[in-house]
């Protein structure tokens, strides 16, 4: 089985999010760049394929050079080889038509890309990809079990869960639960060292159109200050979500 | 011309979530001077959708439930057929299920998580959530069709005075290699998705054991129950309660946080919600800084009080 992981490059979850150039472009000054969670799991149980069915793993992303780190960190964790498409990553359409070019030329069998990168959290890019190479789509993947070109798949739905069967090729939108938060693997020292040795490999761009842009980006106003409520009076407390938050 | 909106219902009721995209649908009708062209998948009755702006129903019957490629292919017949130039769907589990397929099947440009109505017409422009709450973005589709999946709990109900006429519609209906095999999903609770209220706990509670008191809240309040992430990691809960930036999003109404801290990343994903009430042993918690009302307390002593406090409000106000 020849699985493909994506991997969106994005700021760390702890990251200060600003702009700059009157608010029209990410401020990346002091943000450390991770692997997307979401995809980090997908990574996860694309290794338990490899380790317990002898899959091959490839892990790619759309951007520039900047992203060769996060790249090289998946191949520390054990991806066999890495590709990189050389271009900035301008919309969630655009990168799945640059995925989707390579899926088509390389083939392979199962596609793991994440519910939604949390950064612009588009949320379309595993979709689009399976619309556009024609394969089965599996959104909000919880579980996931492949026997032969058979899967059986668990999807998140709203208040519970729906278990699927369907069958390769397979693209998949995952999410935590695809494995456990404690079977995450972080790359120790051996995996480093023989990450060096394994394949990046640089691609040219199609040159995909971008169908949508951010113009401009604008920060939240800031809070008020709490009101406190002392803990012997919350009548207090339901009186004001009542009367002045309307809430209850 | 119509603009075209993707009605979900669940068990034979709307869901609250597609009235909003039916509001959110009628607010770009007016600022294009169009009509409002609903799809429905086994409705029996369209005269709520009236009340939120749809003109008119394409009702599809014989299907077998939802599947995301036989649905997004039906609603680009439906757009085809009224030439909508503009498709809304919502921020369901279903909704961002088939609008990247709706997409491609359309070439149209998407923008998901929108909070508002459209900023702008030419170029379309819209205010949508980035960086998980920790932002907001305004994004042009470029495309000549767009769609717009509009973020739960965002722009609200609209009520009109229209009425809705049905029609039924018989598209083709793609095959699909997905299956459902089986449904696990509790009938008699609010998901975290349509709840208008959620009650959070944290890992301030000690253990899954202490959990009663949260759930007996929540049903007071007809909320959703959410935690934070190391308890559904701890196993004291399960992961679909868990909320933040690496779990669900939240943009309820009001949002109690019960011994939580407040991280950067559990903020992050319940910003969006209205109002945000903290009930938190220790003052410096950083989740007071982000919430409206806040109570510096042990839990286990303020949550049996409130919710005696809410019973008895109930009961004056029922
Ligand atoms: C990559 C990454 C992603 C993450 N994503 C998420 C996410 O999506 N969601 C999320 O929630 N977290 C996320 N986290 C974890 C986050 O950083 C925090 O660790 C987590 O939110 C803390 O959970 P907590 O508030 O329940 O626990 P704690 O931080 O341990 O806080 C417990 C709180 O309970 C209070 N308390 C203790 N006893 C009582 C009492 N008797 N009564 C009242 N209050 C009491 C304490 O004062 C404390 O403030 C993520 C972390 C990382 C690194
Ligand atoms: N630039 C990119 N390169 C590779 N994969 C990506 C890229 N952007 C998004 N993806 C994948 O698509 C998923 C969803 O991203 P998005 O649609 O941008 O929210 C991510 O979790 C990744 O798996």
């Amino acid at each position: 089985m020849k699985i493909l992981v994506c991997i969106s490059h994005v700021p760390d979850t702890t990251s200060k999010i600003n702009f700059t150039d009157g608010d029209t472009k990410f401020d990346t000054n002091g943000v450390q760049y991770v692997i997307n969670p979401n995809d980090e799991f997908g990574l996860t149980r694309a290794m338990w394929f490899k380790e317990k069915q002898g899959a091959t793993v490839a892990v790619i992303n759309v951007g520039g050079p900047e992203t060769e780190p996060t790249l090289r960190k998946a191949l520390a964790i054990g991806a066999d080889e890495a590709i990189r498409v050389n271009t900035e990553a301008k919309d969630g359409f655009a990168v799945a038509k640059e995925l989707a070019n390579i899926i088509k030329e390389r083939g392979f069998d199962l596609v793991i890309a994440g519910r939604e990168s949390i950064d612009y959290n588009g949320g379309m890019v595993p979709g689009m990809i399976a619309a556009l190479t024609d394969a089965n789509f599996v959104n909000k993947c919880i579980g996931l079990e492949i026997d032969g070109t058979s899967a059986k798949a668990i999807r998140e739905i709203d208040g519970g869960k729906e278990t699927v069967s369907t069958s390769l090729p397979l693209i998949i939108g995952g999410q935590k639960g695809l494995v456990e938060e404690s079977d995450l693997r972080i790359p120790n020292m051996r995996g480093i060292m023989m990450a060096r040795q394994k394949p990046l490999t640089v691609v040219e761009s199609v040159g995909a159109n971008a169908e949508t842009t951010a113009v401009k980006f604008e920060k939240p106003v800031a809070k008020g200050a709490v009101t406190l409520v002392s803990p012997d009076n919350l009548d207090e407390l339901v009186n004001l979500l009542h009367n002045e938050a309307k809430v209850i | 011309m119509s603009v075209l909106v993707y009605i979900e219902s669940d068990r034979g009721k709307f869901k609250k979530s597609a009235l909003e995209v039916a509001s959110y649908g009628k607010a770009v009708a007016n600022q294009l001077g169009t009509s409002l062209t609903a799809v429905t998948f086994n409705a029996n009755d369209a005269s709520e959708l009236g009340k939120y702006g749809v003109d008119k129903v394409l009702n599809v019957s014989n299907t077998d439930g939802f599947n995301a490629k036989v649905y997004a292919d039906v609603i680009k017949q439906a757009a085809a057929t009224e030439g909508s130039k503009v498709v809304v769907v919502s921020s369901t589990s279903d909704s961002t299920y088939l609008a990247p397929l709706l997409a491609v099947g359309l070439d149209a440009g998407y923008a998901s998580n929108v909070v508002d109505a459209p900023t702008s017409i030419s170029p379309f422009t819209v205010k949508r959530t980035a960086f998980t709450n920790k932002a907001f973005s305004f994004t042009e589709i470029n495309t000549e069709v767009k769609i717009v999946g509009v973020s739960n709990n965002s722009f609200g109900l609209v009520e009109t005075s229209g009425n809705a006429s049905m029609e039924s519609f018989s598209p083709s209906l793609a095959s699909s290699d997905v299956k459902v095999e089986s449904v696990d999903k509790a009938s008699d609770k609010v998901s975290i998705a349509d709840a208008e209220i959620v009650v959070s706990a944290g890992r301030g509670l000690k253990g899954p054991e202490n959990w009663e008191m949260i759930e007996e809240l929540a049903e007071v309040l007809g909320a959703a129950t959410a935690c934070s992430k190391p308890v559904s990691d701890l196993g004291w809960r399960p992961h679909s309660e868990h909320v933040g930036q690496t779990g669900k999003p939240v943009a309820a109404n009001l949002y109690i946080a019960i011994g939580i801290s407040g991280a950067i990343q559990h903020l992050a994903g319940i910003n969006a919600s209205k109002v945000k009430v903290v009930i938190n042993i220790d003052p410096e918690a950083p989740f007071f800084k982000a919430a409206d009302y806040g109570v510096v307390g042990d839990a286990f002593d303020v949550v049996p009080k409130l919710i005696e406090k809410l019973k008895a409000f109930k009961a004056q106000n029922a």
